[in-house]
């Protein structure tokens, strides 16, 4: 089974995160359109496997959505539309959605991210995609590099172009990453 | 909500902790220091295994409530716009996980190892008896090596800062820390690398407390950051005071306007750090 159960830091246990990774999901249309039509069986947090680096990257989004939750300033209908948006450098919702959610067509591997319940069977029922483990390995595969970079300013910043070693720069972008989302809408 | 009841209610928190460390973590957060502005916690990111330092200016209540909010969002957005800027051009400091300004709370990385100024005295500690022997003319030169070349590093940091279009605003020896190098990174641009005692000034200089940092590229700004810090070396480390003019000289070779700040650095020393004599 690839549903993973995650308790975060400063959440309280009422709060803790299931999280499941699909690849070559086939019906994305499907998907988007339960959400587009607010279908409440299916609230959940689809992102776009390919604009995501790792779990850090993953999960300081579901992290700063969660905070939200507890303070009360969601800017978006629920905490799983949160997340997608949490995963933006800047405050525009439509172009979240737009860049880290599910576009038909386009999202071939996909993140599943919920709160609070067990989801497992619901999602094998309608999630058409092969499961597979969300770990860092695997969501490396998955990972389109020159969208992050256009996605978090990344092109052309020095302190990624002096570093050499691929692996090196990969943990910075990541870092680069998470901060510019903590500092989302500065 | 439903608070947990397990909050951190040790000893040595007689401060309320903000709202964000009364939910659970794998190890209760521990408060480090505590300056007039804001309280410094170390405590976890996303995972335990993930140290993180959390920035904390608590509201005060002798301000008027609306406007403490104001200025603690805006003196946290402006922290973190800072750090920013100076991750994406390369400059060490802390990388930012995560914050609310609207709480007045910002989690950073957390860097290992030991202020710079604790990695002066240790060394000036050790070798003082030493120093009271026969022949100091001829081990003194090579002995201050090790110093002189952290000396360098920080000069080094410095302009690296200053290059970016930021000056730090509180230089002092205990705002920069000495990472030890990880295992990745090429244990060069070391002297004395086999010595135990040169071991204590090794590592990569990273600035850190970017509370009171502004943007700015006018030299007489960068000066007075070059002065603060010179006079804080001056009573921290008298006994190295001397030193001092080797993290000028490098400096020196930075940036292009390096030497017109050491020219202007000439002048903020004759009158002091504050320019206008109204003040």
């Amino acid at each position: 089974m690839a549903l993973e159960r995650l308790q975060l830091e400063h959440i309280p246990p009422a709060y803790q995160v299931y999280a499941a990774f699909f690849r070559d999901v086939a019906n994305t249309d499907f998907l988007q359109a339960q959400l587009l039509a607010r279908n409440s069986e299916f609230e959940y947090a689809f992102v776009d496997a390919s604009s995501v680096i790792s779990r850090l990257h993953l999960l300081s989004a579901v992290y700063s959505a969660l905070n939200a939750l507890l303070d009360g300033t969601l800017r978006t209908p629920n905490v799983h539309s949160e997340i997608v948006v949490s995963l933006n450098v800047n405050n525009n919702i439509a172009d979240a959605y737009r860049r880290w959610g599910i576009t038909p067509g386009k999202t071939k591997d996909l993140i599943v991210v919920k709160t609070q319940e067990t989801i497992w069977a619901h999602l094998t029922e309608h999630v058409h995609g092969t499961p597979a483990p969300l770990t860092d390995v695997e969501l490396a595969l998955a990972t389109d590099w020159p969208k992050i970079r256009k996605y978090y300013r990344l092109n052309g910043v020095p302190a990624l172009e002096r570093l050499a070693d691929e692996g090196a720069r990969r943990k910075e972008g990541e870092r680069l990453a998470i901060m510019g989302m903590a500092l989302r809408g500065l | 909500m439903a608070a947990p009841a397990a909050a951190p209610a040790d000893a040595q928190s007689q401060f309320p902790p903000p709202k964000v460390l009364t939910y659970p973590a794998a190890a209760p957060p521990s408060l480090i220091t505590q300056g007039a502005e804001g309280r410094l916690y170390k405590t976890t990111h996303l995972l335990p295994d993930r140290p993180c330092a959390l920035k904390y200016r608590p509201p005060k209540p002798y301000r008027h409530p609306i406007l403490d909010a104001r200025l603690t969002k805006a003196r946290l957005s402006a922290e973190a716009k800072v750090l920013d800027r100076c991750r994406r051009e390369g400059v060490p400091v802390p990388a930012v996980y995560a914050m609310d300004p609207a709480a007045g709370w910002m989690m950073m990385e957390w860097i290992e190892g030991i202020p710079v100024r604790a990695a002066i005295n240790e060394w000036l500690g050790a070798r003082r008896p030493p120093e009271e022997g026969a022949e100091p003319s001829a081990e003194a030169a090579d002995d201050g090596a090790p110093l002189a070349d952290l000396m360098r590093r920080i000069g080094i940091a410095m302009g690296a800062l200053h290059r970016t279009g930021v000056v730090h605003g509180d230089l002092t020896t205990s705002n920069m820390m000495l990472r030890p190098r990880g295992e990745g990174q090429a244990v060069n641009g070391c002297v004395g690398g086999g010595d135990d005692k040169a071991k204590v000034l090794e590592g990569e200089v990273v600035l850190i407390d970017f509370g009171l940092a502004t943007q700015s590229m006018s030299d007489e700004d960068r000066a007075v950051d070059l002065y603060v810090l010179e006079r804080a070396f001056a009573s921290t480390h008298p006994r190295a005071e001397r030193l001092f003019a080797t993290v000028l000289e490098s400096y020196k070779d930075t940036f292009k306007k390096a030497p017109s700040v050491l020219v202007k650095l000439e002048d903020v020393r004759m009158r002091g750090r504050k320019r206008s004599m109204l003040g």
